[in-house]
């Protein structure tokens, strides 16, 4: 009976995910997947170990007051950060599962080695992403500082930890009723989370919060082998792939291998420094609010490239209301959206369609980039080196390869740039020194607002 | 190695194969609702926290337990709110232009 529950859930579950692939019906599979979750967790109500209800009811509105605000009351804006919040709730349970159930083996005498080896995995997995994902809260929300922490020996350092970590689950399997070995598994995987971390810079972001998303997910499956249960394991299964997809997309949009993301240490002084030598040359030339306003205000076809900054200056709305304006006057208007832009998969898109842009307007890198060439004019907000074109050209350059909106190519360019700067990966940007290109220098949300009066009077 | 534990790892491999499937269609423009998704889904936990908070089987237990279904709780119920107003934000083109047109003029 609870089987068959689990099995109509599970089912729902992968509905759901294929009503994904379209914006439309997304929002119907979800809600079948709510339905799904239902049953599930009705049907474990039922379960035969169950003896009481009053700590589940005790945790569950804990759990359903902490999660509502967490589910309507975010904004858009803090979308990253409560994602790595979430991997941490959830890596979390699964940590304390994985405790709970080792120490219940423990009094009761029943620990095999297959047991053991799924809860090993379970707590490995499920720690480094607790403390993981709680650094990456941490410098998402601009508590702990974004920048990368590197050390001396670092990537030796934290090989050495992980090993140590590894070599204590195998021998767990060993010797499973080793309880001083089990504390120092979890303290190892404790710190590994931290230190994987730490050496991550802001602009690498979406990488790490995907990869969290993995682990997260195969902690879940390492529950579903421990305690004997198909849904966990098709649900982690579900997640911990997701999340690597997601990945290995984030990385191929860096142009970046997952060891090069994890031990890079990408924006370190070291970097900044031979980049720098071979960098951009030439002035950036400034505009006035007006005469970029009359430029976009006559433009027939415009492509506005949104970057890190826009969420920053929480400009989304007035970004939207500039690209009304000129669509108005019958220019059309298109947003490019990176891959990698802003802190997670899929940042930009959820920003703009929070701010009312349609989402056949929100158009992906590649098919963007055949339009450029014939783009009257390209509005850079807050954007840096996904515009780069020493991505293509110069082959010093740190982000050399990596693809980026062909921006360049248009007729013209306006950046919002608040200052004169270099961008997140400390790279100087050769598209703000080309002649084609002005620079209107503010906080993003001003010059956004000031060219929208400029547009509606020209 | 038992049989529990071979049918369990059928059910990984299929479950994985299927999922790639499904979840290598999803576009970038949907992305964030994707993670966020995941997240709820992945809020199935719960099932076994429920178990381990109901089964007296001592206080840590309980206690990891109760804890536990606390966390897995709030991301199901923050997990699914949140995707579904993600999702209700992206809208067609059609569907939007006299909203947003009246909301230009209003400025």
């Amino acid at each position: 009976m609870i089987q068959l529950a689990y099995l109509v859930a599970a089912f729902l579950f992968l509905i759901a995910l294929r009503a994904l692939g379209k914006p439309d019906t997304a929002r119907h599979g979800m809600q079948l997947a709510a339905f799904g979750m239902a049953v599930g967790i009705a049907a474990t109500l039922l379960n035969a170990r169950i003896v009481s209800y009053e700590w589940i009811v005790v945790g569950s509105v804990i759990g359903a007051v902490a999660g509502y605000p967490l589910g309507k009351w975010v904004p858009m804006t803090a979308m990253p950060q409560r994602i790595a919040l979430s991997h941490a709730l959830g890596a979390l349970a699964a940590t304390l599962v994985g405790v709970g159930e080792y120490y219940n083996g423990l009094s009761t005498g029943e620990l095999g080695r297959g047991h053991v080896m799924a809860l090993g995995f379970e707590v490995l997995l499920g720690g480094l992403t607790v403390t993981g994902s709680l650094m990456a809260f941490g410098k998402l929300q601009e508590i702990l500082p974004g920048r990368p922490l590197t050390f001396r020996g670092q990537n030796a350092f934290n090989l050495t930890i992980l090993a140590i970590g590894v070599a204590s689950l195998v021998w767990l399997v060993v010797d499973p009723t080793n309880v001083v070995l089990a504390g120092v598994m979890l303290a190892v995987s404790l710190c590994v989370g931290v230190l994987l971390v730490l050496p991550i810079g802001g602009a690498d972001m979406p990488v790490v919060v995907s990869l969290l998303n993995s682990y997260a997910g195969l902690a879940a499956v390492a529950t579903g082998f421990a305690i004997d249960n198909n849904i966990l394991i098709i649900v982690g299964a579900l997640d911990g792939l997701s999340g690597f997809i997601l990945s290995i997309a984030m990385s191929k949009a860096m142009n970046r291998s997952f060891s090069n993301v994890l031990f890079g240490a990408f924006g370190s002084a070291a970097v900044a420094e031979t980049g720098g030598g071979s960098g951009a040359r030439g002035e950036m030339v400034p505009i006035s609010a007006e005469d970029a306003g009359l430029r976009m205000a006559y433009a027939q076809k415009v492509v506005v490239v949104p970057g890190y900054g826009l969420a920053v200056a929480q400009a989304q709305h007035h970004a939207r209301e500039l690209a009304d304006l000129i669509e108005k006057r019958g220019g059309d208007v298109r947003f490019a959206i990176h891959p990698v832009a802003g802190r997670m998969p899929g940042h930009m898109n959820v920003l703009l369609a929070e701010a009312g842009v349609p989402y056949d307007k929100l158009v992906d890198m590649d098919d963007i980039n055949e339009r450029f060439a014939e783009t009257d004019v390209v509005l850079v907000v807050g954007a840096n080196d996904v515009v780069n074109p020493a991505a293509k050209t110069n082959p010093n350059s740190p982000i050399y390869g990596m693809p980026i909106l062909k921006a360049a190519e248009a007729k013209s360019v306006i950046a919002l740039k608040r200052g004169r700067g270099a961008g997140f990966s400390g790279v100087e940007n050769d598209l703000f020194v080309d002649p084609k290109t002005s620079m209107l220098f503010g906080d993003a949300k001003q010059s956004l607002i000031t060219l929208g009066l400029e547009v509606k009077n020209a | 190695m038992n049989s529990t534990t071979l049918i369990q790892l059928f059910v990984f491999l299929l479950a994985g194969f299927v999922g790639f499937q499904a979840i290598s269609r999803i576009p970038p423009l949907l992305h964030t609702p994707l993670m966020a998704a995941t997240n709820a889904i992945s809020g199935i936990s719960l099932v076994a926290s429920l178990v381990l908070a109901g089964a007296h089987d001592g206080l840590l237990a309980t206690v990891l337990g109760t804890i536990a279904v606390a966390c897995a709780m709030a991301n199901v119920v923050g997990g699914f709110l949140i995707t579904d107003r993600m999702l209700a934000m992206f809208k067609r083109a059609d569907a939007d232009t006299r909203e947003s047109a009246a909301g230009a003029t209003a400025e």
